[in-house]
């Protein structure tokens, strides 16, 4: 099972090296050396994908983050009901993307999408909002937005029944303030649920694919580009296996960076 | 009064939240059950028909049914795989007396692999599906599933595989256990809420999941996500059996949803608390 993956990641940087040709069923492979390497640097469109990548797992976990915390603090005050709304809100997140992608498509569409059924009430015209270069990436991190919230308020409310009664007991005994229960209390305590969840979330949202396959495409241009695509591009629809393999090991460097980069930083917190 | 009034805001707000995830459900369930002219009419009044339903099922254009079965069985499948190798490596692990920087490395390599777009593993798996002829055929998107959902049943694993009391397994020992009886008379019980959270989050994510079997599968061996993205790109799009297969493909979701809902709220919050 590890070989299972192990082998595909070294396959991979072995790819990178070389360009494969399929003729006949059989590949051929002839070495390159470091060009794809060097042209990745010059690749407008991966610079875009990074770019847009990184703007969307940004834009999305935050919005999911701070969305799910209050959604989690309603539930938690509340006195009924709070596992008729936890089953409620579960069931986005067992929802396949490919599934919220058509659902969202549907809904998004500026002819008969409800979006654009809710706008002619308002008797506002209709917005194209995937089709639009300047809304398609928000329209995008929006549905991540509905996609992943209830995964976060799910996190935040185990964390939050999970925190010691009686320091709130005390605190109202101190006629502590809504305000400062929440600042001076919740908060600090929540903290390592809430890291763990940003993290969490941070890296499946690098990783996202069926949704942009479906909504967007990439498009239009390069407005919702994401690596995983653009990699998905290279290496099945242009069949460049090799280039894709590059690629696909740059992304792989740079996540990792990215959480040497988180690592240290908690580290200097800590210390 | 003043309790009350607090209690029905927050169930007010809940309410609003209730109704932003149940509201666009229902309008793709209920376009679903339209006809294509009235979907792009925009009529608010529909007289409901199950046709796009009896396409999307019995249609001789569509393999729903098929899609349904490959799904099921590789879900199946995969997840008993996944199951197996994280109940034996966590053990192995967590129990046995590796060395510390092994150990390190393997649950450093599994937090690696779940940060992998799935895509980019499907490119090496690609290439040596194609090398061992596991292309197009079941085999290949099993072992696909049960590596990509292995990091995360190997965490939850090693959670519940670390809270077995030491004591009985010396005891079970002394009385002259041997390791598979060790495992599977006393480990083995110890672990099942474990067995059961991780088993349905791995059914789940398998049954959801795209990238791989969109570029591991052909027409005989597509999943259910790979027919609704072909539903939805097809020349002429489909749209209300688009809506009538997204429809159809959340009902496992519902009734896990319903069975096992403790499980899998366990599941999903084990990282975060512990």
């Amino acid at each position: 099972m590890g070989g299972l993956g192990l082998l595909p990641v070294l396959n991979l940087v072995a790819l990178g090296f070389f360009d494969v040709r399929w003729a006949e069923g059989q590949s051929t492979w002839s070495f390159v050396g470091t060009t794809h390497y060097a042209a990745l640097t010059r690749d407008p469109l991966f610079g875009a994908a990074i770019l847009n990548t990184v703007v969307f797992a940004l834009g999305a976990v935050t919005g999911q983050m701070i969305l799910g915390f209050a959604l989690a603090l309603l539930c938690s005050k509340a006195t009924r009901g709070r596992v008729f709304w936890r089953a409620v809100f579960v069931l986005p997140v067992l929802i396949p993307g490919i599934v919220i992608g058509a659902m969202w498509k549907l809904l998004l569409n500026p002819e008969f999408g409800a979006l654009a059924q809710l706008f002619e009430l308002a008797g506002l015209t209709p917005v194209d909002w995937l089709g639009e270069p300047s809304t398609a990436l928000f329209a995008v991190i929006m549905v991540d937005v509905w996609h992943w919230t209830p995964f976060c308020f799910l996190l935040f409310l185990a964390g939050l029944e999970s925190l010691p009664r009686d320091v709130y007991e005390a605190a109202t005994v101190d006629g502590a303030s809504a305000w400062q229960e929440l600042t001076r209390i919740t908060l600090p305590l929540m903290w390592p649920t809430i890291a763990v969840t940003f993290v969490f979330r941070l890296v499946l949202a690098f990783k996202v694919f069926d949704e942009v396959y479906l909504l967007t495409g990439g498009g239009p241009g390069t407005a919702t580009e994401v690596v995983s695509f653009t990699i998905y591009q290279r290496f099945f629809t242009e069949d460049r296996a090799g280039y894709g393999a590059a690629m696909a090991v740059a992304v792989i460097f740079l996540i990792f960076l990215m959480l040497a980069a988180a690592a240290a930083a908690r580290r200097r917190v800590q210390a | 009064m003043r309790r009350w009034r607090h209690e029905s805001g927050l169930q007010l707000a809940l309410l609003l939240g209730g109704l932003l995830i149940a509201a666009p459900f229902a309008w793709v369930v209920a376009a679903g059950f339209r006809t294509q002219i009235s979907l792009l009419m925009g009529e608010v009044w529909f007289t409901p028909t199950l046709s796009a339903f009896e396409e999307v099922l019995f249609s001789k254009t569509s393999d729903f049914l098929l899609n349904v079965r490959n799904s099921t069985l590789i879900g199946l499948a995969s997840t008993a795989i996944a199951l197996a190798a994280a109940t034996f490596g966590a053990w192995s692990l967590h129990r046995m007396r590796w060395p510390r920087w092994w150990v390190h490395a393997l649950l450093l390599w599994a937090l690696v692999l779940q940060m992998i777009p799935p895509v980019a593993l499907a490119g090496g798996w690609f290439v040596m599906a194609r090398a061992v002829g596991l292309d197009n055929t079941l085999m290949g998107l099993i072992l696909a599933h049960a590596t990509l959902n292995l990091p995360m049943a190997l965490w939850m694993m090693g959670v519940f595989v670390r809270d077995v009391p030491q004591e009985l397994v010396e005891a079970a020992r002394l009385d002259g256990a041997s390791t598979p009886t060790l495992l599977w008379r006393v480990v083995l019980p110890l672990v099942a809420p474990g067995l059961a959270a991780a088993g349905v989050l791995c059914f789940v994510f398998s049954w959801n999941e795209f990238a791989a079997a969109l570029n591991l599968s052909m027409r005989q061996t597509a999943t259910v996500p790979v027919a609704i993205a072909k539903f939805a790109q097809d020349f002429e799009i489909r749209y209300v059996q688009m809506a009538a297969a997204a429809s159809l493909s959340a009902v496992p979701a519902l009734l896990l949803l319903l069975v096992a809902q403790r499980w899998i709220v366990k599941g999903l919050t084990l990282g975060a608390v512990k």
